[in-house]
């Protein structure tokens, strides 16, 4: 994409600072991260129960089997000890799930091929509905689409997500007879192929389109806003003034202006990669990330929330970083 | 995270002439047609709530949300109560079920004024918490950052570790863990959500701590304490109030979530994410058990937010130059 204000060629000592200002956040992410597994493992920790107590009524879980699962998971060392071990085996990728001993990652890599589909689904329409609605928008200000998308959008904030799935679920259940809950309908094996693609079409549509809801709303405000600023500025003035067509001031002198900020929102949707949504994933049993994890804080699986929390931790300071470096690549203005 | 990258980029507010802002409040937020709609909502929310806990609580309340009549199982809203099988005591008082039965046979009306104060104190708990926590930590950073930036780097630091937490899969975790109970709710859901306010708190105060009035205090002799409690504070609270009323929103909507998800406040009580979470089984035959608790938290906090967008404009002095 190429910009009004020309970019000017990186000098040597351009290079030499976006150097040093990778290497300087690179540090201070890598201390915030440690920081954040302290204060995550000791929120687990100091929480009162115990992952041995979930289930004292089953006769299986005899006083010695207890001390067997505690030694066999270090639960009898002090905390710190504790600590070093789960990050030594989450480094490692050797946590195992206390729940079925089955390798950490492995689990969290299989529900999140899950959860992909549904993020990028719910990436795609929200960007391409977002843009639209907002620069329309901007451009008709005050105007009787603009007031309706105003209260569209503060609609879509408002709208618990559980609602919202439950009415879409009930129209196109009675409107278009389709099953919608699950990954595919249960059973639908040997279909010819084009029913089996509308099946699964159907199934990741309403969880995409619930997961895109918050984001068109807050996405097109902010579109509309950045769109109003550039268009006050001097050079669409001029532009106008020297009597370029509406159409091009709009869309060549403003809206390439007002793009800037969003490139930098690439790195922003980073850690919803491994969100996925807990309540939408339980609503429409899909097999994804947020139930994974939903299921281990109900289990008190403590490898499996930690090491959610950590990859997620990981996520927001890589997509911070990430867009702090795309700010710094679009925008030459910006000084280190 | 969006929503956090748009609340950053919020211009900073400036109360330049505290008597003109109070004159011109009225008359914007009066011309603010969505934002009066939101206040309006909101004000009959709060006597609905207070009734409610009136209305429902007691030994021998005017509606009783735990009255079970399991002749009367999922009536559909308006219905009117079989007199013949029911005792006098367990007949609704309005003679009516407003929006139906579950299918246990209660009143969802009265179970929904139940929730509405749940609802109510929830939001309002928790904002006030992070807004307490907010504004101390803020204060504390643009204040004293300047000469002791060990402080200023500690809380700025600890923003941004706490920044990296999944919230609501946070919230969810320490609610799961902990015995359930509202407060334990409202506290956690404040502890969540005070990194907001305290970013710009600490901005308004570097920028606050610069001008004439700090200085003059300052030479007076005026204790630090005096100066923020007594001087900043209120020059700072304008986009505090703003993110509070927005605040109070999603905490609303977080602890929906939380009933709904079955870690809310514990039965018998009723809360409105409950009472959904209770209907979805039966989407199909007795809808109205979930739109009558969706719409409700849907208008509540529709209101809440379209008051907060209000306020940020009638508080933005670049607006107010425009219109005035």
């Amino acid at each position: 994409m190429r910009f009004v204000h020309s970019t000017t060629r990186p000098s040597r000592k351009r290079e030499d600072t976006v150097l040093s200002f990778i290497g300087r956040s690179v540090i201070q992410k890598t201390i915030t991260l440690f920081f954040v597994s302290i204060v995550s493992f000791l929120i687990i920790h100091l929480a009162p129960g115990e992952p041995s107590q979930v289930d004292p009524l089953n006769p299986k879980f005899t006083p010695e089997m207890v001390e067997r699962f505690r030694k066999e998971f270090h639960l009898d060392e002090p905390l710190h000890i504790q600590y070093t071990y789960f990050y030594r085996d989450l480094l490692t990728g050797k946590t195992v799930s206390w729940k079925d001993n089955q390798s950490v990652l492995g689990k969290i890599w299989e529900r999140f091929l899950n959860s992909l589909p549904l993020f990028i689904v719910g990436t795609i329409i929200t960007w391409t509905l977002s843009f639209p609605v907002g620069i329309r928008s901007a451009i008709f200000r005050g105007g009787l689409y603009d007031r309706n998308a105003t209260f569209f959008s503060y609609l879509l904030i408002s709208i618990p997500g559980f609602f919202f799935a439950y009415i879409l679920i009930i129209f196109v259940v009675t409107q278009f007879h389709v099953p919608v809950i699950g990954l595919k309908t249960f059973g639908i094996g040997d279909a010819a192929w084009p029913r089996l693609f509308m099946d699964r079409v159907w199934h990741l549509l309403l969880p995409s389109i619930l997961g895109a809801t918050g984001g068109i709303a807050i996405l097109s405000r902010y579109v509309r806003s950045q769109m109003l600023e550039v268009e006050g500025q001097d050079y669409v003035r001029t532009a106008r003034a020297k009597g370029v067509p509406e159409e091009q001031v709009h869309y060549k002198h403003a809206l390439r202006n007002a793009l800037l900020p969003f490139v930098t929102m690439f790195g922003l949707i980073l850690p919803g990669l491994i969100g996925g949504s807990v309540i939408i994933e339980s609503i429409f049993s899909w097999p994804g990330m947020g139930r994974m994890a939903f299921e281990a804080i109900l289990a008190r699986d403590y490898p499996v929330i930690l090491t959610v929390n950590f990859i997620s931790a990981v996520l927001v300071l890589a997509g911070t970083f990430v867009s702090d470096l795309l700010y710094l690549v679009v925008d030459p203005r910006i000084r280190l | 995270m969006m929503r956090d990258a748009a609340d950053t980029v919020t211009p900073g507010f400036q109360v330049d002439d505290p008597v003109a802002l109070q004159q011109g409040f009225g008359q914007l937020l009066k011309q603010n047609r969505l934002a009066m709609i939101g206040l309006a909502v909101f004000v009959v929310f709060f006597c609905i709530a207070l009734l409610g806990l009136g209305l429902t609580s007691g030994r021998n309340p005017t509606f009783d949300p735990s009255v079970v009549r399991l002749q009367e199982k999922l009536r559909p809203p308006l219905s009117k109560p079989n007199l013949e099988t029911l005792s006098t005591e367990d007949v609704p008082r309005l003679g009516v079920y407003l929006f139906g039965t579950d299918d246990l046979g209660r009143d969802v009306f009265a179970r929904m004024l139940q929730g509405a104060w749940v609802s109510l104190t929830v939001g309002f708990v928790a904002v006030g918490i992070s807004v307490f926590i907010g504004i101390f930590m803020g204060g504390i950073a643009g204040y004293f950052g300047q000469r002791h930036t060990f402080i200023d780097t500690l809380i700025m630091r600890f923003v941004d570790i706490m920044l990296c937490f999944p919230s609501f899969f946070l919230i969810l975790t320490v609610v799961a863990l902990l015995p359930a109970s509202m407060y334990n709710i409202m506290i956690i859901i404040g502890l969540t959500s005070w990194m907001g306010t305290t970013r710009f708190v600490r901005a308004e105060f570097l920028s606050l701590r610069e001008q004439d009035f700090v200085t003059a205090a300052r030479a007076l002799g005026v204790s630090n304490f005096r100066i923020i409690f007594r001087h900043m504070i209120p020059n700072a609270i304008a986009p505090v109030l703003v993110s509070a009323t927005i605040g109070i929103a999603s905490a609303i909507l977080t602890e929906a979530g939380l009933s709904f998800l079955g870690f809310g406040v514990p039965p018998p009580h009723a809360t409105w994410g409950g009472i959904l979470s209770d209907g979805k089984r039966f989407i199909f035959d007795a809808p109205w058990l979930t739109f009558a608790p969706g719409f409700a938290i849907l208008i509540v906090v529709l209101s809440f937010n379209l008051f907060g967008e209000g306020l940020r404009d009638i508080l933005n002095p670049k607006l107010r130059e425009r219109q005035g």
